[in-house]
C-alpha cells in the first residue's frame, strides 16, 4: 500500500488537546462545511482526502478486472487488491492475509457466517447465544437460521451500564451452545463487551465465537488472536474507507471447513456440467467481481488510522467524550445511557431529553448545524429492554473538536428553550 | 431553517396543551396508527352523527411533537365534515406535507395545520405529520389492521 497518508502524527497527549483540530484540514467535507458539527461517526465516518484520492487513483492508473492477470494492468489491479488484503489483516492482527475475506459490509460478513456455518453446525436442540446489545445485523441472521434449523436463540443480558457478569456468561453459554456471536462495542451504549472471557467460555463449551467489530475497528487496537474469537466481521466505511466494503476475518482452517456463501465466477477452481471445485480461501467466499477500487481505498483509510495511532485516537475521543458527558450532566432532564465512565464509551454517547422525542431533538439540532442520530439505532430489542422506544445518539471521532461538542450542547439548550422556555 | 420554522408556537401549543387528547366514550370509529421505527403510536377516535357528519374527533397515544401536534390540529378541522369531505382534506394535507401543494393554496382549508408545510423539506419527518391523517383516512374506509406511514426501511447504524 502507499507508504504514507501524511496524517498528522501526534502524541496521545497532544491529540487530547481538543481545543485544537490538526485533523480537519485532511477531511474535505469538514473543511468545506465548517458550519456542521458532524457527530454521527458511529453511523459512518467522514473520509480523509487520502482515501477519496486513492479511489480515483485506482481508476485513473490501475483499473482492470483483478484476478484475471493476463496483462500488466490486471496484474497491477490484482496486486493492489492483495496488498489491501494484507493491510486489512494487519489491522486486525491476522496471522495470514488469506484469512481476510472481502464482503460489502459487516452485515454481509455476518450473514455469510450465519448462512454457511450456521447451516453446517446447527440442528434442533442446539443453541446460538447473542447479547441484547446486538445491532440487527448480528441478530436477524441468527433469528433466521435458528428458525430454519430448529436451534434456539439465547440472550446474554448486561447490567444497566452494559457490563456482563461472569455468572451471566456461564449461565447462558453451556454444552448446547454451538455458536456465540457478540458485538465488541455496542453501537448504542458504546460499551466494550468482555470478548476474551466470552471466548474462553465458548471454547470450553465447544462453541464457535463470532465478533461483530463494526463499532470497534476505528477505536480499539483489535488483535483477533488475543481476543480469542474464531471469526471477526467489520465494515470499512466506519473506519474511513468508502461505502460498500467490508471484511470477514476467520481462522484459516475454519474458513476452509465452511461451505461457500455466494457462488459464481471467481470463487471456483474448475467447473463441469455436473459440478464445481471451489477455489481456495479466501476466493471461495468472494464470488463475482470485487469493488477493487473501494478495497484499495479502504486500505488507505486503515493506514491513515494506523498513522494517527489508536492510542492518540483513544486519548482524543476520551477527551471529547469527557467534555460531552460533563456538559450533558449540567443540562436538566438530559440523561446518558450506558457506562458512567467516558473512557468506556468509545465515542458513542446515547442520551434522552426528558419530554422531547428524539426525532424532534434531532430535527431542531439540524437547524443549528448539528448532525446526530435519533431513533432505534437498528437495535430495537435493546431499546425495548432499556425502556426507550428511541434515543438520541451523538458519536465523536478523532477529527471532531471541542467546538463540535459545544455546538451540540448549545443546540440542546435551544431545543429545550423551544419546548419549555420562551423564545 | 426548516426545523425552526416547523416548531412554531402554534404547533407546540397543540403539543403541550392539546385540545383533543382523550378517548371518546361514544366513538363510532376507533383506529390505531403506528410508525414502529419512531415509536409513534396514536389512536384516532371519531363519532359520526346521525346526520352523517363527523361530530367529534380525538386522539390518544404517544409520539413525537410533530405527530401529536398534527393530530390535535386535525381533530379540530374535522368537525362538521362528511366522511368524504374529511378524506378529501386528508388528501390535501398529504399533498401539502409532501410538497405537492403550495402552502397558500391550502391555507384556507387547513388553517393552522398549513404551518406544517415546511416539513416537506425534511423527508424523514413527513411520515410523522401524516400519521394521524392517514389513520383517520383509512379508518373512514373501514380499515381493520393498524395504519402506518412508514415504508419499513431502516436507517444506517
Amino acid at each position: 500500500m502507499d507508504a504514507r497518508c501524511s496524517a498528522p502524527l501526534l502524541s496521545a497527549a497532544r491529540a487530547a488537546d481538543i481545543a485544537a483540530n490538526p485533523f480537519v484540514a485532511d477531511f474535505p467535507l469538514l473543511a468545506a462545511r465548517p458550519d456542521i458539527a458532524y457527530l454521527d461517526s458511529a453511523a459512518t465516518a467522514q473520509r480523509p482526502a487520502a482515501v477519496i484520492e486513492a479511489e480515483a487513483r485506482f481508476y485513473e492508473t490501475m483499473n482492470a478486472n483483478p484476478l484475471r492477470g493476463l496483462y500488466g494492468l490486471s496484474v497491477e489491479a490484482t496486486a493492489a487488491l492483495e496488498e489491501a488484503r494484507a493491510t486489512f489483516a494487519r489491522r486486525v492482527g491476522a496471522a495470514d492475509p488469506r484469512e481476510i475475506v472481502f464482503t460489502r459490509n459487516a452485515t454481509e460478513s455476518l450473514n455469510l457466517v450465519a448462512k454457511t456455518l450456521g447451516e453446517q453446525l446447527l440442528s434442533e436442540g442446539d443453541e446460538v447465544c447473542i447479547s441484547i446489545l446486538e445491532h440487527h445485523s448480528n441478530l436477524i441472521p441468527w433469528q433466521q437460521i435458528c428458525a430454519r434449523t430448529g436451534a434456539t436463540l439465547v440472550w446474554l443480558y448486561p447490567d444497566a451500564e452494559g457490563h456482563f457478569s461472569p455468572e451471566e456468561i456461564e449461565a447462558k453459554i453451556g454444552p448446547a451452545t454451538r455458536i456465540v456471536s457478540i458485538a465488541q462495542v455496542s453501537n448504542v451504549l458504546g460499551v466494550e463487551t468482555p470478548v476474551a472471557a466470552i471466548a474462553e467460555r465458548a471454547h470450553a463449551m465447544g462453541a464457535i465465537l463470532i465478533v461483530d467489530g463494526a463499532q470497534a475497528v476505528s477505536h480499539l487496537p483489535v488483535a483477533v488472536q488475543e481476543l480469542g474469537c474464531d471469526l471477526y466481521a467489520f465494515s470499512a466505511h466506519k473506519a474511513l474507507g468508502p461505502f460498500g466494503v467490508g471484511a470477514l476475518w476467520g481462522r484459516l482452517e475454519l474458513l476452509e471447513s465452511m461451505p461457500p456463501f455466494l457462488t459464481g465466477g471467481e470463487m471456483i477452481d474448475s467447473v463441469t456440467q455436473e459440478g464445481a471445485v471451489w477455489a481456495p480461501v479466501p476466493e471461495k467466499f468472494e464470488a463475482g467481481t470485487q469493488d477493487a477500487a473501494g478495497i484499495y481505498a479502504s486500505a488507505v483509510g486503515l493506514t491513515y488510522l494506523e498513522e494517527v495511532g489508536l492510542e492518540a485516537i483513544a486519548a482524543r475521543e476520551e477527551a471529547l467524550t469527557t467534555l460531552l458527558m460533563g456538559e450533558l450532566a449540567k443540562l436538566e432532564g438530559v440523561s446518558v445511557l450506558g457506562p458512567c465512565d467516558p473512557a468506556e464509551h468509545h465515542g458513542v454517547v446515547s442520551f434522552d431529553v426528558a419530554g422531547i422525542h428524539p426525532h424532534d431533538v434531532a430535527s431542531l439540532l439540524d437547524a443549528k448545524g448539528v448532525a446526530i442520530r435519533a431513533g432505534h439505532h437498528c437495535a430495537q430489542p435493546l431499546l425495548a429492554w432499556l425502556g426507550h422506544p428511541s434515543v438520541n445518539r451523538a458519536s465523536v471521532a478523532f477529527y471532531n473538536d471541542a467546538d463540535d461538542v459545544m455546538q451540540l450542547v448549545d443546540g440542546l439548550k435551544f431545543v429545550q428553550e423551544v419546548f419549555h422556555g420562551s423564545r | 431553517m426548516g426545523a425552526a420554522d416547523l416548531y412554531t408556537p402554534a404547533l407546540l401549543e397543540h403539543v403541550q396543551h392539546p385540545d383533543y387528547n382523550f378517548a371518546l366514550d361514544d366513538a363510532t370509529h376507533v383506529h390505531e396508527g403506528v410508525n414502529p421505527s419512531c415509536g409513534d403510536d396514536l389512536t384516532v377516535h371519531a363519532r359520526v352523527g346521525e346526520d352523517g357528519r363527523i361530530a367529534e374527533v380525538s386522539w390518544t397515544g404517544e409520539g413525537c411533537a410533530v405527530s401529536k401536534g398534527s393530530a390535535d390540529m386535525m381533530a379540530d378541522l374535522m368537525v362538521g365534515l362528511t366522511p368524504a369531505e374529511a378524506k378529501e382534506l386528508c388528501n390535501t394535507f398529504g399533498e401539502l406535507v409532501r410538497g405537492e401543494l403550495a402552502p397558500d393554496e391550502a391555507e384556507e382549508e387547513l388553517d393552522e395545520a398549513a404551518c406544517l408545510a415546511s416539513i416537506a423539506h425534511m423527508p424523514a419527518r413527513v411520515k410523522c405529520a401524516e400519521l394521524a391523517w392517514r389513520t383517520l383516512d383509512e379508518m373512514l374506509d373501514g380499515a381493520s389492521s393498524p395504519s402506518t406511514t412508514e415504508d419499513g426501511s431502516e436507517r444506517p447504524r
